[in-house]
């Protein structure tokens, strides 16, 4: 009789420990879920707020904010063409030089590169990535620049100089800060991301593939050409937009070396500007709704670029991560 | 091939010049005077004390407040959601905040907290911190959890332990290394941030600790100070950012190391 209600006693005892472990688990659960919605939220809050804050320079502006080049504070008319202009621009220098460059690291890295030497290497052009962009900015501004004003644009004005076309890219003083410094530098902040994801990709490549073509008596460039880079094209896209969407966001090392100047010229010796400079040097003595808000504008159609590129090359990457499975 | 090896010195080549040319023109402004004086007014010395302690306070504010959402979410990717639709746009959703351009963080949390509150504020800038803290901390913790073998689990589970008690005792532990490593570099990446604080904790002076005040941070203080025209705050946002570059690069290499010890095991 007495055996009998410690056993009852010991299975309520038991039922109600089970109880507490289930509470925990789904209180422990709903935590985790409710951070995994809070990222959600946040991408949320942030084109929300963009667009409620940019909508009374949407009325005051309209469409024309779209099409205008002319910025200017005192009679309160803002257009956004020069700082679009600027952002594709300096982007486009930094991918026509991060690109080849970038991949000729992965190659080098993964095909190349003795052994010992693959791991320091790695980590010293991604330690390249983890330098803050202010330092980009200052060390352009200060080093970079007048190296530039010095030697290389005095010479790329001599020599484009008398060609029609060219004439006009490469025209004007050599300031030394300008649009071309700013993709310069663009180019080399992106390097590392166009490297070690291009690197990663190529490691996706089958070896039985590449031993085989080598087997057949293809040359390194051969198999690179004609194996590696047809296989692993999406995800060298992929890495390539994800670089474009760093450079295209990009704020502290432009808003140094840009000049900030709103208007659009054919010279890329010019100073001009991007969207993130525009906003990081005026936001804070915005004064009056229309022109603050005019910089959220620009904010939210730099988000809008942003994130297309960004969820383009997400895709992409995502495709090639399945294979890997 | 030769040019695959140029391309490869060229990458290297800008991190040395970077690097020398930060020694070069910092550590001639380098001493003890920086590390115990507050940020001076054009023309007379002083240091960037004002600007370290509150670039840190912001920076520790927002750390502690973005790792745990961070790893929760994570840990719910990871254990919980791992196939569900939920789970794949939030890994999306977090790709995407991975890479977006912290300026427009900075505008969020400006009409978030600066416009409501009607000035500019510490804990704005913190807060700026740690909307970057979050992707960081949740790529990485699910990666980490993902690579603690399921055998481990199973188990936890088979000796009745619940399903919390699996995740916080045996996997957590497993993947430690692998989270600090992610957690010391996002506090790499908001060391040097500055876009997003420009205009959340705008900036100070003077010596503030007061979270509900405009407060001063390294990263700000070298831009403005970069851009002035005076020459000894030119010296001094060089030394600031000396400092800065040589913080981040060992937090990025204690981090490397760290996940390479895991690894080699």
């Amino acid at each position: 009789m007495a055996d009998m209600a410690l056993d009852h006693s010991e299975t309520s005892v038991r039922k109600g420990t089970l109880r507490r472990f289930a509470a925990t688990d789904n209180a422990f659960r709903g935590m985790t879920w409710a951070s995994a919605v809070l990222v959600l939220l946040i991408l949320g809050g942030v084109i929300f707020s963009l667009i409620q804050g940019s909508l009374p320079a949407l009325n005051a502006l309209g469409l024309g904010f779209f099409l205008t080049q002319s910025w200017n504070p005192v009679t309160e008319n803002f257009g956004a063409l020069a700082p679009i202009y600027g952002t594709v621009v300096t982007s486009l220098i930094a991918m026509v030089i991060a690109i080849p460059v970038g991949i000729g690291i992965a190659i080098f890295l993964t095909e190349l590169c003795p052994r010992p030497l693959r791991r320091p290497i790695a980590i010293a052009i991604e330690l390249l990535a983890g330098i803050p962009s202010i330092i980009y900015g200052i060390w352009g501004l200060f080093v970079f620049a007048p190296f530039l004003q010095e030697h290389v644009q005095p010479a790329l004005i001599a020599a484009f100089g008398d060609i029609p076309g060219l004439s006009s890219i490469f025209a004007g003083p050599p300031y030394g800060i300008g649009v071309l410094t700013a993709g310069l530098i663009l180019a080399i902040m992106v390097l590392p991301f166009i490297s070690s994801i291009t690197r990663d990709v190529f490691d996706t490549v089958p070896p039985m593939l590449k031993e085989s073509a080598y087997g057949l008596g293809c040359t390194t460039w051969e198999v690179i050409k004609q194996v590696v880079l047809p296989f692993t094209r999406v995800g060298v896209i992929g890495g390539i937009m994800l670089a474009l969407g760093r450079a295209l966001g990009e704020t502290m090392a432009v808003t140094f070396v840009i000049g900030n100047a709103h208007r659009i010229s054919t010279s890329i010796l010019a100073p001009g500007t991007t969207i993130s400079a525009t906003i990081a040097n005026e936001f804070t003595e915005a004064d009056g709704a229309v022109y603050t808000s005019s910089l959220l504008l620009l904010g939210l159609i730099l988000f809008v670029i942003t994130f297309i590129v960004l969820a383009a090359a997400r895709y992409m990457l995502m495709r090639i991560e399945k294979r890997l499975g | 091939m030769a040019l695959s090896l140029g391309a490869a010195i060229f990458g290297i080549l800008w991190l040395v010049l970077i690097l020398v040319g930060l020694l070069y023109k910092g550590i001639s402004g380098l001493s003890l005077e920086v590390f115990t004086e507050m940020t001076p007014p054009p023309g007379s010395a002083g240091g960037l004390l004002n600007a370290i302690v509150g670039g840190l306070l912001m920076q520790v504010i927002g750390v502690l407040v973005g790792t745990p959402v961070g790893m929760l979410a994570g840990t719910y990717l990871a254990e919980y959601g791992r196939h569900t639709r939920l789970a794949t746009i939030v890994r999306f959703i977090n790709d995407i905040l991975l890479s977006a351009p912290s300026i427009v963080v900075g505008l969020f949390i400006y009409e978030l907290m600066v416009v409501p509150m009607g000035h500019f504020s510490g804990i704005a800038g913190a807060m700026a911190l740690a909307v970057i803290v979050v992707p960081v901390v949740v790529r990485t913790t699910e990666n980490m959890l993902l690579l603690v073998p399921n055998q481990l689990r199973e188990a936890a589970s088979a000796l009745g332990a619940p399903r919390w008690f699996v995740i916080s005792k045996v996997a957590y532990r497993a993947a430690k290394a692998g989270i600090i490593t992610g957690i010391l570099l996002a506090i790499a990446r908001i060391a040097g941030e500055t876009a997003p604080l420009l205009f959340t904790a705008l900036g100070n002076q003077f010596w503030s600790v007061d979270l509900n005040a405009p407060m001063a941070s390294l990263p700000q203080v070298i831009f403005q100070f970069a851009l002035s025209p005076y020459e000894d705050w030119q010296r001094l946002a060089w030394t600031g950012a000396l400092i800065i570059t040589f913080a981040v690069l060992a937090l990025s290499i204690i981090a490397r190391t760290l996940a390479n010890t895991r690894t080699d095991r």
